[in-house]
């Protein structure tokens, strides 16, 4: 070890932490075996369940503190009810959950409409940074799909005056 | 007060929230100096993680002032500036007590492979993260850490996820003196577990990635080798031919669910969502380490399932570690690092944007515009 310092002098603080007691399990965990007791310990305070809380069924109880951004609701929430039936080891679980944040994208669209908010898309994905950093690509991208919508269009129109 | 909210695949914006109120005895409330925008908040971004519901505010990576504590709250006071680690954890289950404070059993009701995270979905609890003006801090006795005053905030708020995690990552590696290590990645957490795999002694430090402007930066910062994977034939080829044919003694995966690099991978794993993330990095890294070697994983995953070969990890006899970074643990020898000057964690930040401009931030930092390597929110508050 010492000759090979010798080789990283370069290198500041080169092996400082160098341990050959690291071997799996050390010391990522300081065995305690507070494991083995079970579900013993001495649980924190309770916070108070004053919105709906999904709870895994890999548990027998709400844990002592839980997030309360975004309760289930509407037709998303539905579905992720339906979800928590299901344990973390089954696609049951995982797939509708999927499936539940893209109808909330929806959800989210038709509430932002409700409060009389259209939202931009085009600023909620931070496009003002392509016009920045990215101009050539925007430029692209802005062209070709104007050729592909303008091709389009006119394919349709051809088609509606040969039928008419 | 102004909070990123979330709207879709690869939409967010400033919105005005309510500001957060104490839910539990040892709450406290934060107000947010500085986040940042992680890696792992483009899985989330990209829509890649279940249960990531429109309205929620992402961000675990922040620092600020203490405004607001419970009555049970006592080893910081209103006032204080403090860091605070992405891992919400309540210091008193079996877990904990082990050092495992990215794994507490007290803090995540929505599923149990995981503890509870600032602003990472309900899959890690629900909480809103830091991505705002002000955050509800649970376990405020355990987690947020007083930031030493002669510390760079910037310094301060890398020691919330990203140096520790790197860190993490190689130690998790268990190098020895001479060993190499082989790094997939160059983004934050990759440049630091490239920085943090000298301090254990290794010998060779490899680091892939296929964004040029990265792999020039770890280069410097790091003193190690860099390679463009799309600038070889076969990864796992090159690995050998540069190991003397045995592989790497330790291959670290800094990339997770986001890897480029494999077409049948991104397919399945990025636009398709068939399996839970891109596993090209953990696949490279699984094929690329010597017999007997140890893979360090760091890289998030969904929870569903990968394409690994799993095959050659018994045939090879490899040891596979991996955990969410346990960063209450490693904060005191991480602070230690930083203060001797042995790493300079600020030097990876390369853009602060204001809060307002959060879309742009993120997509400045996912299509890795401007050379952008880490990105840094201020809030209003913070700027004057």
């Amino acid at each position: 070890m010492e000759n090979l310092a010798d080789q990283y002098t370069h290198i500041v603080g080169w092996g400082v932490d160098a341990d050959p007691k690291n071997d799996p399990t050390y010391p990522m965990k300081h065995r305690t075996d507070e494991e083995q007791k079970g579900y013993s310990w001495e649980r924190p305070a309770q916070q108070p369940e004053d919105i709906e809380v999904l709870r895994s069924i890999e548990r027998p109880n709400v844990s002592a503190v839980f997030g309360t951004s975004v309760p289930p609701q509407g037709l998303s929430g539905q579905i992720r009810r339906f979800a928590f039936r299901y344990s973390e080891s089954s696609y049951g679980h995982w797939l509708p959950l999927l499936v539940a944040d893209r109808v909330n994208v929806v959800e989210g669209i038709l509430d932002d409409l409700k409060r009389g908010h259209v939202p931009n898309i085009f600023a909620e994905k931070g496009m003002k940074a392509d016009w920045k950093y990215n101009q050539k690509a925007l430029v692209q991208t802005v062209v070709v799909g104007a050729l592909i919508t303008t091709a389009v269009v006119v394919l349709f129109r051809n088609r509606k005056n040969a039928l008419s | 007060m102004l909070a990123m909210n979330y709207r879709g695949p690869r939409r967010v914006r400033i919105d005005r929230k309510p500001f957060p109120e104490i839910k539990h005895p040892e709450d406290a409330i934060v107000r947010v100096t500085r986040s940042c925008i992680c890696g792992s908040d483009l899985h989330l971004y990209n829509g890649n993680v279940p249960d990531t519901r429109v309205g929620m505010t992402f961000g675990h990576e922040f620092v600020g002032v203490i405004e607001e504590i419970g009555p049970d709250v006592h080893n910081v006071k209103v006032g204080d500036t403090v860091l605070v680690p992405f891992n919400i954890a309540c210091g008193k289950c079996a877990f904990c007590k082990q050092g495992l404070y990215g794994n507490c059993h007290e803090s995540n009701t929505q599923a149990t492979a995981v503890g509870g995270i600032f602003g990472y979905s309900h899959t890690a609890g629900g909480y809103d993260g830091g991505q705002a003006e002000y955050v509800r801090v649970p376990y405020a006795n355990v987690g947020p850490t007083v930031i030493p005053p002669d510390m760079d905030p910037d310094d301060a708020v890398l020691l919330t996820d990203v140096l520790p995690t790197g860190y993490q990552a190689a130690e998790m590696g268990g190098i020895q003196p001479g060993d190499t290590v082989v790094i997939f990645g160059a983004g934050p957490v990759g440049i630091m577990a490239a920085k943090c795999a000298w301090l254990f002694g290794a010998g060779r430090v490899i680091v892939f990635d296929h964004v040029e402007y990265r792999l020039e930066f770890v280069r410097n910062y790091a003193q190690c080798e860099v390679y463009n994977f799309r600038e070889v034939d076969d990864v796992v080829v090159f690995v050998k031919k540069l190991t003397d044919w045995l592989g790497a003694d330790v291959c670290i995966d800094a990339v997770g669910a986001e890897a480029a690099g494999n077409a049948m991978q991104t397919i399945t794993g990025r636009k398709t969502l068939l399996q839970a993330g891109s596993a090209t990095a953990l696949h490279w890294a699984v094929n690329s380490v010597k017999k007997g070697g140890i893979v360090s994983i760091v890289g998030v995953y969904g929870p569903t399932d990968n394409l690994v070969p799993i095959g050659n990890v018994v045939n090879k006899g490899l040891t596979i570690r991996a955990n969410q970074t346990s960063v209450k643990r490693l904060l005191p020898r991480l602070i230690d690092h930083i203060q001797q000057g042995r790493i300079n964690p600020k030097a990876i930040i390369t853009h602060r944007i204001p809060l307002e401009e959060v879309a742009e931030a993120y997509h400045i930092f996912s299509a890795k515009l401007d050379n952008c390597i880490k990105p840094v929110l201020i809030p209003p508050s913070a700027r004057s």
